[in-house]
């Protein structure tokens, strides 16, 4: 039962709101969450958003796998050869 | 007052009025709603002639002849109706013999109650792709089935082509070492149809592709006439068209998802609802294989037709006893594309 | 698609491969359960066993609820539809899983019964508004992260009095499977089982939070790494867990950071809380029964409660004796080793659950990986 996946709010009205994903755009409950804003990505189950997705969150697990190259000496996609 | 003209029959009322039995019984009622709608809209001397039957001469060679039933479901979607998609799955099923596609034939089960006025639209649209697609809708059946026991129109529809001489496309004649063309973007039409579903409704630009080919067909034979297979992937998208060659021809097949032309709406559709784009149907893509050496020439010509431009290289054929369709995914493992199981249900978990 | 194509990317996970190569120690092997379904799904899809050095062994765990459903359940809510011609609305997992003597909800269907799929919830409520004479059941299933939705409509039914209402109700709670799993003689006594360390579910997470596994960190000494659902997460935490385990730590780490917080959704919680109870002990396929392990609807919000209204009664079942799909579950048999495996039940012809849910090990082991053993052999 796990499928949910991230979705950035474009529209709110009352306790529903418009969630987009690639484009795609489908009605979704707010009902489980407080404070989100239009341009939030939250997760979607269906049909409810069950939590803000924190970017700086998001920043720092991608940093992390950055962080795992460096800390094994292996290269990393991107640095300079 | 004005006087009744002699000789005047009340016109079908396109308008407002709905399919009834009488419509199917063979009487005056049904002979009135093919002159009015059917005859009308595809006028050609065959159906003027008003036999149960059409002749038409035959030049020396091979014919190919091609059916297809149509019962999509909700009949109108953005980019198409019914009417256009059992012209163009017919047409395109012809075509995939490299033979150009000359007549249709077209069978109509209407249900009870169906409102003319949409009728009326599907035929027409039908109609615009025949004469679209250079080919004459040249003999026809009508039915009427109670109401609730059709879903408002299925159309059957049967093609008649002229296969050139010294071509052979066929499932079973892909080799290992040959490459695998698509012509254009997957999961379009499938997304565009689940779009409408009661309970799945989200919105989307995305647009059915129906679309007839033969005119790419034609482009890419006059080039590349050592074309092995085409097949046009409908239901069971790009995975089950790609394991039917593979099985026809005994060989495996490898694929690099990377490769794969996908729109990015239709990527998020397919995340909401859980779908595997490779499984959802296409209406007005092919899938070619060709000898490696005249690929990269293939797919320049491909992209030079109006219906070809997103064309791609995505894999190879090679040996492989058991028949496996794998792809390479982008991710950087390796995964087998399966036969389609049941119907592909949306996806909660 | 943004937080969705980072996490996926092909060249990261070559470089977190060999970070994992690099940390996995050549004298030991470790085994690492992964308890979600959607886990699961994800490494059969992804390839990430292949990416993986021979000594890391993934074991699959029973975190798919459609799976873990007995048939039992299944049989009431095909009566319900057969004999007390409900709307049974229902998530579209659960249409193909096999009842008892064959059947199935979707087979009820093309039967004339009104099963109705739905995506969410809500589209229950609005099936039963729409049909005020008619009675409305929705078939709840689903662990932490679909319980919450659940609860929303129980609530929304009863303010509105929708009184053709009806929710039958069989959610499940991960920490006490994880419980039972640690707790079998498989995994204590008998040494059938060895799990070093869990890769914890991601979106039940999002709502539970990493509390709940502190207690399973501590009491029995394993690591657990809460994983986010794109393959990258799943081979990071991967990492995380064997670092664990050399180091000799048995922590809870939260590599699903961006949605997942120590204390998880408050809200839904609360709400969880005022209409579900602990059920005392609830069956599980594959695990028998399961101590505090189900909920049920409270009685204050008994008017909605499918159960009560319908009178269910318990039904006794029994799988096909062949069907391996418990010890599956409980990481005991791979699928291949199942004698139906392949066979008898594919996913077109599913015996088990494990086949039928797209979750399942053997319909992931199925679709993805039968193959790949092939091309061992061959």
């Amino acid at each position: 039962m796990c499928l949910a996946i991230p979705a950035k709010i474009i529209d709110i009205d009352g306790v529903m709101a418009t969630a987009d994903v690639g484009g795609v755009q489908k009605a979704i409950s707010l009902a489980l969450v407080d404070n989100i804003a239009v341009n939030d990505y939250v997760i979607v189950h269906v049909g409810y958003a069950l939590n803000r997705l924190d970017p700086d969150e998001a920043e720092l697990t991608l940093q992390l796998f950055r962080q795992v190259a460096r800390e094994s000496g292996l290269p990393w996609p991107g640095d300079a050869a | 007052m004005s006087a009744v003209k002699k000789n005047y029959t009340r016109p079908v009322d396109f308008k407002h009025g709905h399919v009834d039995m009488s419509h199917g019984s063979g009487g005056r009622a049904m002979a009135q709603l093919i002159d009015e709608l059917f005859l009308r809209a595809f006028d050609n001397h065959w159906l003027r002639q008003m036999n149960d039957n059409a002749v038409f001469p035959v030049s020396s060679g091979r014919m190919v002849v091609a059916t297809d039933s149509h019962v999509v479901s909700p009949l109108f979607f953005p980019g198409g109706d019914i009417g256009c998609l059992s012209v163009h799955g017919t047409v395109n099923d012809v075509a995939m013999s490299g033979a150009r596609p000359l007549y249709l034939c077209a069978s109509f089960i209407l249900e009870e109650g169906y409102p003319l006025a949409d009728l009326r639209r599907i035929v027409q649209s039908m109609a615009r792709a025949a004469q679209e697609a250079g080919v004459a809708v040249i003999t026809g059946d009508t039915k009427v089935v109670e109401r609730g026991k059709g879903d408002g129109v299925f159309i059957t529809t049967t093609g008649v082509g002229r296969l050139p001489a010294g071509i052979d496309i066929s499932g079973d004649r892909a080799e290992p070492g040959d490459m695998i063309l698509v012509s254009g973007t997957l999961g379009d039409h499938g997304v565009a149809i689940m779009s409408l579903r009661e309970n799945l409704s989200f919105t989307t630009n995305i647009e059915s592709d129906t679309a007839s080919l033969h005119g790419l067909v034609a482009d890419m034979m006059a080039v590349v006439p050592e074309i092995h297979c085409l097949r046009d992937p409908t239901r069971g998208g790009l995975a089950s068209a790609l394991n039917e060659l593979a099985h026809q021809s005994g060989v495996g097949i490898q694929l690099r998802e990377s490769d794969l032309p996908i729109r990015n709406e239709v990527k998020g559709a397919c995340e909401i609802l859980g779908l595997d784009p490779l499984y959802v149907a296409n209406e007005g893509k092919l899938v070619a294989i060709c000898p490696p050496q005249r690929a990269e020439y293939l797919l320049d010509v491909m992209r030079a037709h109006p219906l070809g431009k997103d064309a791609a290289i995505i894999g190879e054929v090679r040996e492989d006893p058991h028949g496996f369709v794998e792809m390479a995914t982008a991710f950087g493992g390796n995964r087998i594309v399966d036969w389609l199981s049941g119907e592909q249900l949306p996806r909660i978990c | 698609m943004k937080y969705i194509d980072e996490f996926r990317d092909g060249k990261l996970a070559q470089v977190i491969a060999d970070a994992v190569a690099l940390a996995a120690d050549p004298g030991r092997s470790y085994k690492l359960m992964e308890f979600c379904g959607g886990h699961t799904h994800a490494i059969h899809r992804y390839g990430v066993q292949d990416l993986l050095p021979d000594n890391v062994q993934m074991v699959h765990g029973p975190g798919c609820p459609v799976c873990v459903l007995p048939m039992s359940r299944i049989d009431n809510a095909i009566a319900l539809v057969r004999d007390a011609d409900v709307i049974l609305c229902t998530y579209g997992d659960m249409l193909r899983v096999p009842g008892s003597g064959n059947s199935s909800l979707l087979k009820a269907k093309a039967q004339g019964a009104d099963v109705r799929m739905v995506y969410s919830s809500i589209d229950a409520l609005n099936i039963a508004r729409d049909n005020p004479d008619r009675q409305v059941v929705f078939f709840a299933i689903g662990f932490e992260t679909t319980t919450p939705p659940t609860a929303v409509v129980i609530q929304q039914a009863e303010s509105l009095g929708l009184a053709n209402f009806s929710v039958f109700c069989n959610h499940v709670l991960t920490p006490s499977a994880i419980q039972n799993i640690l707790q079998s003689s498989d995994v204590r006594e008998l040494g059938r089982v060895r799990i070093d360390g869990f890769i914890g579910p991601a979106h039940v997470s999002t709502v539970i939070g990493s509390r709940p596994y502190e207690y399973f960190a501590c009491e029995y000494q394993r690591p657990v790494v809460i994983a986010g659902f794109e393959p990258l997460d799943v081979m990071q935490s991967i990492l995380m867990l064997i670092r664990q385990l050399n180091e000799g730590r048995a922590e809870v780490e939260n590599e699903f950071s961006r949605a997942v917080s120590r204390e998880g959704n408050r809200k839904a919680q609360a709400l969880v809380a005022e209409i579900f109870e602990l059920r005392r002990c609830f069956e599980w396929r594959g695990l028998g029964s399961v101590p505090y392990s189900g909920l049920r609807i409270k009685k204050k919000y008994a008017g909605y409660d499918a159960e009560t209204r319908f009178n269910l009664p318990s039904l006794p079942w029994a799988d096909n004796k062949a069907c391996e799909c418990g010890a599956v579950l409980r990481g005991v048999t791979k699928p291949r080793d199942c004698k139906l495996f392949g066979t008898v039940c594919t996913p077109e012809t599913p015996v088990g659950p494990c086949m039928v849910s797209t979750e399942g090990a053997c319909a992931a082991y199925f679709t993805y990986g039968r193959y790949r053993d092939v091309r061992r052999i061959a």
